[in-house]
């Protein structure tokens, strides 16, 4: 029965084993940065960020085709762009980084769907950019396993500087000149990691799989390694939960691993022990005093 | 045939009219029409001749499913005479785009008077497939008395009898395939289709509209006898095809075929792992040699397809849109050849 239900799909099918393989990789790698996200007060930053890069990867398509590598390369640029402007005009001018933020990923969004319309091809981009999940080939494998793997390496040696900016700015930048620095590769990851995430999820629904599982985890502990910890574990049973979802009810695969997520969001909310909503209202603070 | 006898008998008419009154045609410029993707355009273009200018929305290699109008399209629409569409629910947004640009011109549906296949329910277990796709020639009304033990056969009397009617609010994606330019003998339809309506809206040219129509008609006659006979040759255990869209019901209907694919009717639904997982454990059962590509779609999942079930990628078809001047199907009626030789190198080795 839960062999048939659970086990079955992923070993009858190798298209099964490479989504969840992605997913896996791609929950790896994007959430604690959702984590620093959240943390940082920047959760809207990553919906941004897709928008920013979508524009890049749509370019790598009109340029070189259905290449993984030009959309990529692509999206990259153009986020990384997008992310040093508006950190530099939010360092150097006294307009919040947010805002210029707001208004980079706005003209970079404006930009790439003028040169898609001009193009003249009628080929729905967004289809081209809505990876999905179920057609993973090894390249986009591999390549969404090395960006995880670079993420939570890079992430490591950042751990403390980060903390240290979630939790006092004004006070890392007044002790180490290593705040811009911390900060922009920190901005680099995400774009990194909503550019693996595009190629398994689509632009919109990797904005989803970075945030939403940090957000529940914020109900579960209260620890910056409790936090990536349990937005992990979320991410990864959203991932084969959704799967599954969609093998046995044929929905289509990254809304449904985003609802997943959201469910377990939801969930959170009422039933979390740090905060929840039902922790929160309960006369159980007996306990504590 | 009613219809095409009052065709013809205007056609007459309208040749006896020209030739009595004097013609002031000459120094006329050609009239405008817009036809909405690129394979109408083609035999537009083909009957109309040098009398036309025209204007095609969707150009080689465009989806003309999920088609976003520009405000060039707009002003072409309004100021066309003539506006050429496919019908069936092919173009969504056309009618929005019509109104839009406040087109007062003839609207002529290319499929008008062809017998549509109706839509399949994409919800069915796949392998149930092999009856419904025989089910789907409905040129025989005969053919359904075979079928009577089917559970879905009330449904497609059903269809049968409300044929002219619009009253099928049940299903999502319009209720026939519109794909209906993939037989040769619904192309003969268009062409007839195409001149009549060329004819009504310019009439002093009418009989050079009805002699291109002939030429080209021609031309679809001989192509059908080749396209039969690469077809006819096919082995029986050999007529099971794997697409990314279900584009060709026509083409499989004509030629007894059964056409797979993950994405269904419309290249705008997302697949998801069930239809997938259907379809490798149907490539994997039949022992499918051979999956085919589209030259619109996303073709990393048939890839992938391919991959995990040790077929071959046959090639590509063309279904929605024809390919640019320089590719190997720039008219509709390369196109089908195109098509055809495809498949039978694939399947027929």
């Amino acid at each position: 029965m839960i062999w048939d239900l659970v086990v079955a799909p992923f070993a009858d099918f190798g298209f099964m084993r490479r989504a969840l393989l992605g997913c896996i990789a791609v929950s790896v790698g994007a959430t604690p940065v959702g984590v620093f996200l959240i943390l940082r007060h920047m959760s809207l930053t990553g919906d941004a960020m897709a928008h920013a890069i979508l524009p890049g990867a749509a370019i790598g398509y009109l340029v070189s085709g259905l290449s993984l590598g030009a959309m990529t390369v692509g999206g990259l640029i153009a986020g990384m762009i997008v992310a040093l402007a508006s950190g530099f005009v939010a360092r150097v001018t006294s307009l919040r980084e947010d805002a210029s933020l707001a208004a980079f990923y706005l003209i970079s969004l404006a930009l790439g769907v003028l040169i898609v319309s001009t193009h003249g091809n009628n080929i729905d981009l967004m289809h081209v950019l809505f990876g999905t999940v179920l057609a993973l080939d090894n390249t986009a494998l591999i390549l969404l396993c090395s960006f995880a793997s670079l993420s939570v390496l890079v992430l490591a040696v950042l751990f403390r500087p980060l903390v240290l900016e979630c939790a006092d700015p004004q006070f890392l930048r007044s002790v180490s000149k290593l705040s811009g620095v911390t900060h922009f590769t920190f901005l680099a990851l995400v774009v990194m990691n909503l550019v693996g995430g595009f190629h398994a999820l689509g632009t919109l629904m990797a904005v989803g799989i970075m945030i939403l599982p940090g957000a529940a985890a914020r109900f579960w502990a209260e620890s910056i390694g409790g936090l990536i910890a349990a937005a992990a574990l979320v991410a990864m049973l959203s991932s084969l939960i959704g799967l599954l979802l969609s093998f046995h009810y044929s929905l289509p695969s990254g809304p449904a691993i985003i609802l997943v997520a959201g469910v377990g969001y939801g969930l959170s909310l009422i039933f979390g022990p740090v905060g929840g909503a039902i922790a929160q209202n309960l006369p159980r603070r007996n306990f504590e005093t | 045939m009613t219809s095409l006898r009052s065709v013809f008998a205007s056609a007459t008419a309208i040749v006896t009219f020209s030739l009595t009154v004097p013609t002031v045609s000459w120094a006329e410029q050609p009239i405008p029409v817009v036809a909405t993707f690129s394979i109408l355009g083609d035999m537009v273009e083909r009957i109309g001749g040098e009398h036309i200018a025209l204007t095609t929305l969707v150009g080689p290699d465009g989806d003309t499913h999920v088609y976003q109008p520009t405000p060039k399209a707009a002003r072409s629409v309004a100021e066309a005479d003539v506006l050429f569409m496919n019908g069936l629910e092919f173009e969504g947004w056309l009618e929005r785009l019509a109104e839009a640009a406040s087109f007062n011109g003839a609207m002529v549906v290319a499929t008008n008077g062809i017998v549509p296949i109706a839509f399949e329910e994409h919800e069915d277990e796949h392998e149930e497939h092999d009856e419904h796709e025989e089910q789907e020639e409905h040129e025989e009304h005969d053919d359904h008395e075979e079928h009577d033990e089917h559970e879905e056969h009330d449904d497609h009397e059903e269809h049968d009898e409300h044929e002219e009617h619009d009253d099928h609010a049940g299903h999502d994606h319009g209720t026939f395939d519109p794909h209906a330019w993939q037989s040769l003998d619904n192309a003969v339809i268009y062409a007839n289709n195409i001149a009549a309506g060329l004819a009504q809206a310019d009439p002093a040219n009418a009989s050079a509209y009805y002699i291109n129509r002939a030429v080209f008609v021609d031309q679809i006659v001989a192509l059908k006898s080749d396209v039969d006979a690469m077809m006819g040759a096919l082995p029986a255990d050999k007529r099971t095809v794997v697409t990314p869209h279900d584009a060709f019901g026509y083409f499989a209907a004509a030629y007894d075929l059964t056409f797979e694919a993950p994405q269904g009717m419309s290249t705008e639904s997302e697949v998801s792992a069930a239809d997938v997982a259907a379809l490798i454990t149907q490539i994997r059962r039949d022992s499918i040699s051979a999956v085919f590509i589209e030259s619109i779609t996303d073709n990393r999942m048939m890839e992938q397809i391919a991959n995990e079930t040790g077929a071959t990628i046959g090639g590509t078809l063309y279904s929605d849109a024809l390919s640019g001047e320089t590719g190997p199907a720039s008219t509709y009626l390369d196109m089908i050849r195109h098509n055809a030789t495809t498949l039978s190198d694939a399947l027929g080795s």
